[in-house]
């Protein structure tokens, strides 16, 4: 598998590492209900299709990386900047 | 009909016409008392023991595939009982004494072969773990011994203890660890739960879980609608989509583990060697295959099969351990989908849901696990208790704090 970062260009699986689904980038607001930090930190839609997760660029740029890919077909639909999404 | 060597050379003598099938294949019922989802060795062992040990008969197992087409039939198949953490530690205890009495119990050869399980270690401080480790396993009642490094050569001279990475310095021996025959195991508590007048459903995928006033009434499948007032979940990789059909998100993520497998050899590998620096292990196979893997792809996937980068690292991985298999070839290799938890311990519980039931998170050690996952399991859906073995294994423990994360890497689903 490759990665398609938006600033290194298409680069090998090895360079990245794997956090996890998206989830992570919904922080819970700090005192909101234990319910919340669960669902953050543990719950996950876990789908057998198309999914968001976040990837860390770090053999190269160091950015963090929202990728859109097929869980059963290990096919890159998309590959976005996180620092850019946010702003 | 029951099996034996009489039985064998008998039948050899007069042709082998006198087999039958080791299960029926019934057509579902419209009720059942009970209705287990998934076919594989959990699901398997927990029908059985609902019908052996709570006189539950009315009951189907529901297959979407054939019996042993998941991990069940996918595994490196290694069973042991070192764990350290209260809660995993009884568990496991109590599931290795169950394969110690499997074979009479089902009256099915699965090949249950106590060879010894060698944990390596590579440092002063991994020495020490270990130490405890061994300690833990011994006030469990199970058995420990630890190697120093001459030890470990008395008992696996091919390694190369002197390579520069990590220099071997001991290991951990826990002589009753070993393997088994995986499919054995299925085809073994599939023939016993059928021989008690379990239902054994295959080609039959469930859509979806019928719920009335928070209750579970009954499961839609490829093959009609079945009512029961009781269903467990236990499906292993695919638990994340049969748990949505009842509305529940789980704390699990789905990754794929790789095995690989040789050429058949003549005897070399007499135990099961772990080396867990290097993310590899290795047992021989009955039939003389080097069967080994190594870790996880790391990120979440449903693809039945891995990546290059993986079995690149195996491959390195084994070649440091122990360079005599770089003479072997490699047959095959193959992916599973593991149900990754975020503390790498299973679960076994109550939903909010009456009736319904579910057993999943067994991430890559739920073939050692079958027996007692089925023993536990069928306990809770009889009894609607928790088994005293298994009472940590709650769904909520995640939000509740309390975690079972053996290994200490912290709640990330694919560190485990
Ligand atoms: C490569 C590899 C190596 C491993 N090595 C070891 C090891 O050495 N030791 C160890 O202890 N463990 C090991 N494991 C883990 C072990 O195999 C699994 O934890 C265990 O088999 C999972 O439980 P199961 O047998 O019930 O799963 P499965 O056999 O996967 O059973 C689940 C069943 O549910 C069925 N199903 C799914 N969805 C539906 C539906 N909607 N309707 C009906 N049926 C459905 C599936 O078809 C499947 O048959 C390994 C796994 C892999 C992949
Ligand atoms: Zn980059």
């Amino acid at each position: 598998m490759r990665l398609k970062c938006p600033l290194c260009g298409d680069r090998d699986r090895r360079e990245f590492y794997y956090y996890g689904a998206e989830d992570y980038l919904h922080r819970p607001a700090e005192g909101a209900p234990l319910a919340d930090w669960d669902n953050y930190l543990h719950l996950r839609d876990n789908p057998a299709g198309v999914t968001k997760d976040l990837w860390y660029h770090e053999q190269g740029c160091a950015q963090w990386l929202v990728v859109t890919r097929n869980t059963v077909t290990h096919e890159i639909s998309g590959v976005e900047l996180v620092a850019e999404r946010k702003a | 009909m029951r099996y034996s060597g009489l039985k064998v050379i008998t039948e050899g003598l007069f042709g082998n016409k006198g087999w039958t099938p080791a299960w029926r294949d019934p057509a579902p019922k419209a009720e059942y008392d009970a209705i287990i989802i998934g076919g594989g060795g959990h699901g398997l062992a927990t029908a059985f023991y609902l019908a052996k040990n709570h006189g539950l008969t009315n009951i189907a197992v529901l297959e979407k595939s054939h019996i042993g087409s998941g991990n069940i039939g996918r595994n490196t198949t290694i069973v042991r009982a070192n764990y350290f953490l209260p809660g995993n530690s009884e568990f496991y205890s109590h599931s290795l004494k169950l394969w110690e009495q499997m074979e009479s119990e089902l009256n099915y050869n699965v090949m249950h072969s106590q060879r010894g399980l060698i944990n390596l270690f590579h440092s002063d401080g991994q020495r020490d773990a270990f130490v405890r480790r061994g300690n833990a396993m011994i006030n469990q009642g199970d058995d420990a011994i630890l190697l120093d490094r001459e030890g470990v050569r008395e008992h696996l001279p091919y390694l190369d203890f002197e390579q520069t990475r990590f220099p071997i310095y001991g290991g951990l021996l826990h002589p009753r660890g070993g393997s088994a025959r995986h499919d054995a195991v299925a085809w073994g508590y599939a023939r016993g739960a059928d021989q008690r007048g379990v239902d054994l459903i295959q080609n039959c995928e469930v859509t979806g879980i019928d719920i009335a006033n928070g209750k579970v009434v009954g499961v839609q499948t490829t093959r009609g609608a079945i009512r029961a007032k009781k269903v467990g979940i236990i499906v292993a990789g695919r638990s994340s989509q049969v748990a949505a059909m009842a509305g529940m998100r789980l704390p699990i993520e789905s990754h794929i583990l790789q095995a690989f497998v040789t050429e058949g050899l003549k005897p070399v590998i007499n135990h099961v060697v772990s080396f867990g620096m290097g993310h590899f292990y290795i047992s021989q196979s009955d039939k003389g295959g080097l069967v080994f893997g190594g870790d996880l792809d790391f990120y979440a996937s449903y693809a039945s099969r891995g990546n290059l980068p993986m079995v690149e690292h195996v491959m390195e991985a084994g070649m440091t351990l122990m360079p005599m298999i770089g003479r072997a070839k490699v047959l095959r290799s193959w992916g599973g989908i593991m149900d990754m938890s975020p503390d790498g311990s299973p679960i076994i519980d109550k939903t909010h849901i009456d009736g319904l039931f579910v057993d999943c998170g067994w991430n890559y050690g739920g073939f050692k696990a079958v027996p007692a996952s089925g023993w536990c399991m069928a306990h809770l859906m009889a009894t609607g208790e928790s088994h005293e073995v298994a009472k940590m294994f709650r769904l909520d423990r995640f939000a509740t704090g309390h975690l079972l994360d053996e290994e200490g890497t912290g709640s990330q689903h694919n560190l485990h």
